[in-house]
C-alpha cells in the first residue's frame, strides 16, 4: 500500500504559547544581585524566615518581605535526586545530582546541581559551595552559578535539617 | 544583557515560549475523516437515528449512543450558521489577514463544522451565506487540508 492509501492514524496538534515573562520586583532584585556575584534573600518581618530566591512575600505570614539579606554562597544539601533521564534543556552531563541547597542564613533551600563529586558521595547534610562563572561572564541569570561543589567542612547533622527538607 | 532579556526600570523581562509538539492518535472515526480530507472529500457519520454529524463523532452527543459505521460524503459547500470576525490574526491562525471564524453546516450534514472563512471584509459576512472549501494542493490528512472556506460566487 502506498503512503497515499494508508489510512490516517495520527495528526499533529501542536500547542504554542508565546509569553513575555516578567520577573517582578523580588526576582529582578535577586538577579541583579547575582549579576554582581551576590546571593540576596528576603526576611519576613513577622516570622523572620529568610527566603532565597526571594518571592516578595512570606507564604506563611502573607506579608511583604522587604528586608534584603545577603547570603553566603556556602550551604548544605538538604535533599537530592540523581537524574538519569535526558531532557532538552539540561546541559549537564548525565547522570547528575539535582540538589536542594540550604544556603547559610537561609530558611528555604534552593535548587541547583552538584558537580565535582562522585554521585555515591552525595548525601544530605553535605557542605557545598557555589562555583560561579568567571567575573566577566556574570549576568542577571541563575546560570551565573554553574553548580555547587563539595567543600571540606563537617556534615550538618540530620536533625538540624529536619524543618527544611 | 542579552537581546532577549530586557530591563525596564530594574524589572527584568524575557520571552518565554511554552510549546508542546503533540501528535495525537486518531481512531477509526476521526481517522476516516482525515483520510477523506487527504483525498479532497469531507465526510460525516450517521447516528443511529439517521442524523449526519460532520465532522464525524464516535458518539451521538444527543443520545450518547455510538454512531453507526455509515460514513456519508457531505458538502463540499455549506451555510454559515454563526461567525466571528478576527481583526488581528495571530501567527498560528489559518489566515494572515482579517478573516472570520465560522460554523459551517455543510450540505447534507445536520451539524456544523468550525473553520475559517476568507471573506475579505467583515461586510461580506452574513449568517446564512453559502461558502465552499478552498483545498490545499498538497494534503496530508489534517483539518488544514482545507485552507479555509470562501464565499460561493
Amino acid at each position: 500500500m502506498s503512503e497515499e492509501q494508508k489510512p490516517v492514524t495520527n495528526i499533529k496538534t501542536p500547542m504554542r504559547l508565546e509569553y513575555r515573562y516578567s520577573a517582578g520586583i523580588a526576582t529582578s532584585r535577586f538577579l541583579h544581585g547575582i549579576a554582581q556575584g551576590k546571593i540576596l534573600g528576603q526576611r519576613c518581618p513577622i516570622c523572620s524566615k529568610v527566603y532565597v530566591p526571594p518571592r516578595g512575600s512570606c507564604p506563611r505570614c502573607a506579608v511583604a518581605t522587604e528586608e534584603e539579606v545577603e547570603l553566603s554562597d556556602k550551604g548544605t544539601i538538604t535533599t537530592y535526586a540523581i537524574v538519569r533521564v535526558p531532557s532538552e534543556n539540561i546541559d549537564v552531563p548525565l547522570p547528575f545530582a539535582s540538589v536542594h541547597v540550604l544556603l547559610d542564613g537561609a530558611d528555604l533551600p534552593m535548587f541547583s546541581v552538584v558537580q565535582e563529586c562522585p554521585l555515591e558521595k552525595i548525601r544530605m547534610g553535605m557542605r557545598v559551595q557555589a562555583v560561579w562563572v568567571p567575573k566577566e561572564q556574570l549576568g542577571p541569570t541563575l546560570q551565573s552559578i554553574r553548580y555547587f561543589k563539595p567543600i571540606d567542612e563537617p556534615d550538618v547533622p540530620a536533625d538540624q535539617l529536619r524543618e527544611t527538607v | 544583557m542579552s537581546e532577549t532579556v530586557s530591563d525596564e526600570g530594574g524589572i527584568l523581562t524575557a520571552p518565554h515560549v511554552l510549546e508542546y509538539p503533540y501528535r495525537r492518535s486518531v481512531g477509526p472515526v476521526l481517522g476516516r475523516f482525515f483520510t477523506e480530507l487527504r483525498a479532497g472529500k469531507i465526510v460525516g457519520v450517521r447516528t443511529q437515528q439517521g442524523r449526519v454529524l460532520a465532522p464525524p463523532q464516535e458518539y451521538d452527543p444527543e443520545t450518547g449512543a455510538a454512531t453507526s459505521n455509515d460514513f456519508v460524503e457531505v458538502g463540499p459547500g455549506g451555510v454559515v450558521t454563526t461567525w466571528s470576525w478576527v481583526t488581528r490574526p495571530r501567527s498560528k491562525q489559518p489566515l494572515a489577514h482579517p478573516f472570520a471564524w465560522a460554523l459551517v453546516k455543510l450540505d447534507g450534514a445536520d451539524t456544523a463544522m468550525l473553520h475559517a472563512v476568507d471573506a475579505g471584509d467583515i461586510t461580506r459576512m452574513r449568517t446564512g451565506m453559502r461558502v465552499r472549501p478552498r483545498w490545499r494542493a498538497e494534503r496530508v490528512g489534517h483539518i488544514h487540508d482545507i485552507e479555509c472556506f470562501e464565499p460561493e460566487p
